[in-house]
């Protein structure tokens, strides 16, 4: 993969997902040495069938969750972007998770702090797989100046815009 | 305790609403590995003594979901249902797709064992250890999309509700039967997502009967802990690279063969069998890629072949009709087979089928029977009820895949299955109708046929199979080969997707075993005894049968008579195939396998195998 300039974005492109779950295990492997879905900072989520996507952090510009925090234990990696997550002063309060437009943390399984996606500190592992499968639904780019708070939005309301594209006006009797 | 296992099964009897967790020998996981194999030494151990009064749709059945220890390690995860079998009454393992295999494991067990039945329809919800009894009266009767959207909402409510602070709940994985289960339709499937299908074995029944409609599982665990992760990583890049390397494979999956199984290799299911070639280029994999496939790459967990497609017809009076590919099977047994010969019929019968909870195969052969019967005057249109049951056309057959999923009429004797059906008719009508009949041991036939000799299957494939007609479970020599069912017992017990071991180094299965479990595992030692032993345990269960039918392997280890018929047309016109050699072969068969010269397990192998008492079981028998 062609080295990108820091700080990274993860472009997404969410129709392309078949739903393998590739990068739930590259992640968990990387970050938990184990395959263990619910601990990957990438989740797939398929509230409808044939509607799979990757839901994870979207690195907004005022980052909601970093200011949300009670303890300070969340911050911005100045080299990669991402929002750090310090595993020993989080509380697992669940304020971050409220304040991210798009609910996208959630508690790792084991109940002590929240999980959020790192980048991997610049070398995304989920990004590896999808490209090396060619599902390519994910690539890693440079960091331009866009919205990209766009992308946190919940699981509910991208099922509804990819059924919407994926089945049409039939989506609505499976949402 | 041995690793790659959870190390626990849950075990709930649906009659007292008892909730218990067991566990099993180190020494039995090692024999018989998970999955198939250990679903047939659970049956046996539990049911073998009274084996040929256990009536498979009454609560004395024990329905199983087993895992392996390769599920969720080898790419492509899949679970195990099995319990005696009511298309054969003996052992089907009998798997299907999708992440209830890697949920279950993530929640802490290997397995489920269902045993009674519930008063009331119920559905099982599992979160982790937490397991509860639900009602599902609001969503018996359901199809398919309408129980995965219903549960799918419910289950997440629940977990919601129940953990506020953990952030978003993805979708529990469920497995569910549609009204055909309901209605214990012998060719009902146990099914996943909308398509997915445990279809051989008819255990969709089996759920039914139990009142049981559906299992919801949400683990949050990590899979079990193995014996050398590093080396699971490097193996799955060799699954992985692999696949990579299958273009077409990948991009198809099985939906070129709905024109090639016809055009090239002759050895497709034609109106009924009746042919096996057809050269209908409107059938072919790009009529289905251009009009009617809205997803290209559809999988389940950790697959890296995506064979899955998504189909969904976009114009004409079957507009809005949403299944799979539909793959080669549901390709041909909805298509061909019924005279159909157009994607978007086919599309649409394939969705009822799966909107019905039917099992495409054994239905769709059942349909193609009564087709043929209709067609030979034998069934005439006062029979079925109206339906003039014409080859294409799929109005017909949609009206009688309905009649059969509710037990409506000509449904309720078509329910039964290809080979009961043609008992019952043939009674009737006083005539033999069993020469139509494509099924072996209740269990219709797969849709790759022998005659031709071009594709997979061995003129003894179905013949000497312990799961009759599974086209996933065929017998061949040698028995250490990859036409061996011993093979196709590794994959089901180890229970992985085994269209992601086409092509990879035949090793690299019992790698992956020694690599999660640390325990020394050879193909060699695999085939002559640990795959032997659950063979044996599956061909005794099968020939005690029982209660209503069963099989005398001198007339019953048979081709159906349609393929000693030579082939119609086509580049192997008059081909078929030959009973001196199917004779010659079975008895090689037989003997390899340790079976006697009327197929029954000689005890001399059985005790070597240290299966005392199934020898004993035997003796009526022999």
């Amino acid at each position: 993969m062609t080295k990108k300039k820091e700080p990274i974005w993860i472009a997404r492109e969410l129709s392309k997902c078949s739903g393998c779950r590739k990068c739930e295990i590259a992640c968990s492997l990387f970050h938990e040495k184990r395959i263990w879905p619910e601990a990957s900072r990438i989740r797939v989520f398929m509230l409808v069938p044939g509607v799979e996507f990757p839901h994870f952090c979207s690195q907004c510009e005022d980052y909601p969750c970093v200011q949300s925090c009670p303890v300070n234990a969340l911050s911005v990696s100045k080299k990669t972007g991402a929002v750090l997550v310090n595993t020993k002063t989080c509380i697992a309060c669940g304020k971050c998770i409220s304040a991210c437009p798009g609910r996208i943390p959630h508690m790792h399984p084991n109940g002590k702090y929240v999980l959020i996606c790192n980048l991997c500190n610049g070398d995304p592992q989920c990004v590896k797989v999808c490209q090396e499968g060619g599902w390519n639904v994910l690539k890693k780019i440079s960091k331009e100046d866009r919205i990209y708070k766009l992308y946190a939005r919940t699981p509910e309301e991208t099922t509804r815009d990819l059924a919407l594209k994926i089945y049409g006006e039939k989506a609505e009797e499976f949402l | 305790m041995i690793l790659g296992y959870a190390g626990k099964f849950l075990e709930v009897n649906l009659s007292t609403e008892k909730i218990k967790e067991v566990s099993f020998d180190d020494e039995i996981l090692e024999d018989y590995v998970g999955g198939r194999g250990l679903a047939a030494k659970i049956l046996w151990d539990r049911l073998g003594s009274k084996w040929e009064k256990i009536d498979p749709l009454q609560p004395e059945n024990i329905l199983l979901f087993l895992t392996g220890p390769l599920t969720g390690y080898f790419p492509g995860g899949r679970i195990c249902v099995s319990g005696k079998s009511p298309q054969s009454n003996g052992v089907v393992g009998s798997t299907v797709g999708g992440e209830f295999g890697v949920e279950l494991r993530c929640a802490g067990y290997d397995g489920i064992i269902v045993t009674g039945g519930a008063k009331k329809p119920v559905y099982l919800l599992v979160k982790d250890s937490e397991v509860e009894i639900r009602d599902a009266g609001h969503v018996w009767g359901k199809d398919a999309k309408q129980t995965v959207r219903i549960l799918t909402k419910e289950c997440r409510e629940i977990l919601k509700k129940r953990f506020p602070l953990y952030g978003e709940w993805k979708e529990p994985a469920i497995l569910y039967i549609g009204p055909a289960g309901e209605n214990k339709v012998r060719t009902a499937v146990v099914a996943a997502k909308w398509t997915h299908a445990a279809g051989y074995g008819g255990y969709g029944a089996v759920m039914g009967s139990k009142n049981l409609k559906a299992v919801a599982i949400k683990g949050t665990g990590p899979l079990p802990p193995v014996a050398n992760m590093k080396k699971i990583e490097r193996l799955i890049q060799v699954v992985n690279d692999n696949a990579y390397e299958s273009e077409l494979w990948r991009r198809w999956g099985t939906g070129g063969g709905g024109y090639e199984f016809g055009a090239k290799t002759s050895s497709e299911p034609v109106r009924n069998w009746q042919n096996e070639w057809h050269d209908e280029k409107s059938f072919g994999v790009d009529q289905f890629e251009n009009r009617v496939w809205i997803k290209q790459s559809w999988s389940d967990f950790g697959c890296p072949t995506c064979c899955l497609k998504i189909a969904m017809v976009k114009n004409g009076k079957f507009k809005g009709a949403i299944t799979d590919n539909p793959d080669y099977e549901m390709q041909a047994y909805l298509g061909p087979n019924l005279g159909i010969f157009v994607p978007e019929e086919n599309v649409f019968l394939s969705t009822l089928i799966d909107d019905l909870g039917l099992c495409g195969i054994q239905t769709g052969n059942v349909m193609g029977f009564a087709a043929e019967l209709f067609q030979r005057g034998i069934l005439t249109r006062k029979d079925l009820d109206g339906i003039e049951l014409k080859w294409g056309n799929a109005e017909a057959f949609a009206n009688l895949a309905k009649k059969i999923a509710l037990r409506e009429g000509i449904g309720d004797l078509l329910a039964e299955g290809t080979y009961r059906a043609a008992l019952k008719i043939g009674k009737r009508k006083n005539l033999d109708v069993l020469q139509y009949a494509v099924q072996s041991k209740g269990i219709s036939i797969g849709a790759h046929g022998i005659r031709s000799g071009k594709d997979y299957p061995e003129i003894i494939s179905y013949v000497c199979s312990v799961q009759g007609g599974d086209h996933t479970s065929t017998a061949g020599l040698p028995l250490a080969g990859g036409g061996s069912e011993l093979m196709e017992i590794f994959n089901d017990s180890g229970v992985y997707c085994n269209f992601n071991s086409f092509g990879i180094p035949r090793n690299v299965r019992f790698n992956f075993y020694t690599a999660v479990t640390g325990l020394k595992l050879t193909r060699k030692e695999w085939c002559s005894t640990k795959a032997l032993r659950v063979l044996q345990l599956q061909r005794t269960m099968l020939l005690l049968g029982g209660p209503d039918q069963k099989w005398n392997p001198k007339i019953h280890d048979a081709n159906p008579p349609r393929f000693y018929e030579p082939l119609l047309s086509g580049p192997y016109k008059g081909k078929t195939a030959e009973k001196t050699a199917v004779e010659e072969y079975k008895r090689r068969y037989y003997r390899a396998v340790g079976w006697d010269k009327n197929g029954i397990p000689k005890s001399e192998n059985l005790r070597k195998l240290g299966l005392q008492d199934v020898n004993r079981a035997l003796e009526n028998l022999r």
